[in-house]
């Protein structure tokens, strides 16, 4: 014990020297990373304002490229029209066909956008106040987006399908065969297909689209289309390589999904994981 | 005794102030921003216990961060200069200088001597701020850049302070 005294007190200067040191790391590590976090919320309003601005001016340069997207989509929606008119007749006749109540679209637009990390974000000029809440899947005119994670009162954002973090359950359209599709980092045209066995038939060209499995989109919202494909031996299942039907470089009209049930379905799925 | 007390305190306060408030502002294409504040170490008398130079450098580095919301930063790097300082002037100085009663300035130990007290101390402290704040090697010679350029800057500043306030 003296001994131990005596060591303190002869190396004082040094031990106060590293403790005080230390408190400074602390603090640094701290109140620093504290800052940093703070900093970023706090400006998110600001930056999204500020990416508005920018994107206000530059939308003007997009106005025809917006245009035949629209029209095609008018094309495509009045497509569908047309078979849901064959539907009001079947939903006259079968009580439970509600499939049109169960989602809702609410348009947004596209005011940041990122195509070549590893991570992919896509901001857009709707939020809280819109009713816009996180897991809201985002389709394009073209096909599947991505999901919202973060919403502020003026603005949501959310990883893009180019987004490691993130998959989405699809299917191809000509068999039902599901698997989860997720990007694999290289470019952003084009994201991997998994899960489908060997015996399924597949051909260049098959459609991809969502399976439906998730609360976050409908089904049969278009991903893509089947570039390639191989199967590696004394693997199970198929490596597709899918070419996404959406140009991440160029969208700027949105829609977010809503799913009106969502919490009655996800109550109910909780109650099978908990057996 | 006391007045010596109110002296160094008054230092301390203004070499704050000057800091926070004007300094502080210099940025020179993004490298130069000097740190004159430190010169409050530089200047404590000889016979300051050992222990009171931790405190005293730390509650200096302590106000800095608050004004400028760096909260550790300075802190650590003025302790750290602090804690030097001793070993530093049992370097450099030669029997001499040890029998001199006056606390260090550039007038009573010589231009050589304050010169070489000053450069060490001052390229510690800067090189030991610039590489915590930025909390990595990776631009090690962008880091080194600026603490180097700063340094200058800030030795020239004691230098004129020297001249223009402490002519005793």
């Amino acid at each position: 014990m003296r001994s131990l005294l005596h060591f303190l007190a002869r190396h004082s200067f040094l031990l106060l020297f590293l403790v005080l040191e230390i408190v400074s790391l602390i603090l640094i590590v701290n109140y620093n990373n504290f800052q940093r976090v703070k900093f970023l919320n706090s400006s998110n309003q600001f930056t999204g304002s500020l990416y508005e601005m920018s994107n206000n001016f530059t939308n003007y340069f997009h106005l025809n490229r917006v245009n035949e997207e629209l029209a095609a989509e008018n094309a495509q929606l009045r497509t569908q029209l047309q078979q849901y008119k064959l539907h009001d007749i079947i939903s006259e006749v079968d009580s439970s066909y509600r499939e049109d109540t169960i989602y809702q679209f609410i348009p947004a637009k596209v005011i940041n956008n990122s195509v070549n990390k590893r991570f992919n974000y896509v901001t857009l000029n709707k939020g809280k106040l819109d009713s816009i809440e996180p897991d809201m899947g985002i389709i394009g005119p073209n096909g599947i987006v991505g999901v919202i994670n973060n919403v502020s009162d003026h603005y949501s954002s959310g990883p893009t399908i180019l987004n490691k973090r993130w998959g989405v359950s699809a299917k191809i359209k000509k068999n039902n065969y599901f698997g989860p599709i997720s990007w694999d980092g290289q470019d952003y045209q084009h994201a991997e297909l998994k899960e489908i066995p060997f015996h399924v038939q597949l051909s260049v060209g098959d459609t991809v689209i969502t399976s439906g499995h998730s609360a976050i989109f409908p089904e049969g919202i278009l991903i893509g289309t089947i570039e390639s494909f191989n199967h590696k031996s004394g693997a199970n299942f198929y490596e597709i390589n899918v070419r996404l039907s959406t140009n991440f470089k160029t969208i700027s009209h949105v829609e977010l999904v809503k799913h009106n049930f969502k919490e009655e379905r996800k109550q109910l799925e909780e109650l099978n994981s908990d057996d | 005794m006391i007045r010596d007390l109110l002296k160094y305190l008054f230092m301390f306060v203004i070499l704050v102030l000057l800091q926070v408030l004007l300094l502080n502002n210099i940025q020179f294409s993004g490298y130069v921003n000097p740190y004159l504040y430190v010169l409050f170490i530089l200047l404590l008398p000889f016979d300051t216990p050992k222990y009171l130079l931790l405190i005293l450098g730390f509650l200096l580095g302590l106000s800095i961060d608050i004004f400028s919301n760096t909260p550790g930063i300075h802190a650590s790097s003025t302790t750290f200069m602090a804690f030097l300082r001793p070993y530093i002037i049992e370097l450099i100085s030669t029997r001499d200088n040890l029998e001199v009663t006056a606390p260090p300035r550039l007038k009573s130990m010589g231009a050589g001597w304050f010169l070489r007290y000053t450069v060490i101390l001052v390229l510690a402290h800067h090189l030991f701020l610039f590489f915590i704040e930025a909390f990595t090697l990776s631009g090690f010679i962008h880091t080194l850049l600026r603490s180097l350029l700063s340094s200058v800057f800030t030795i020239i500043l004691i230098l004129i302070s020297q001249f223009l306030i402490f002519k005793e």
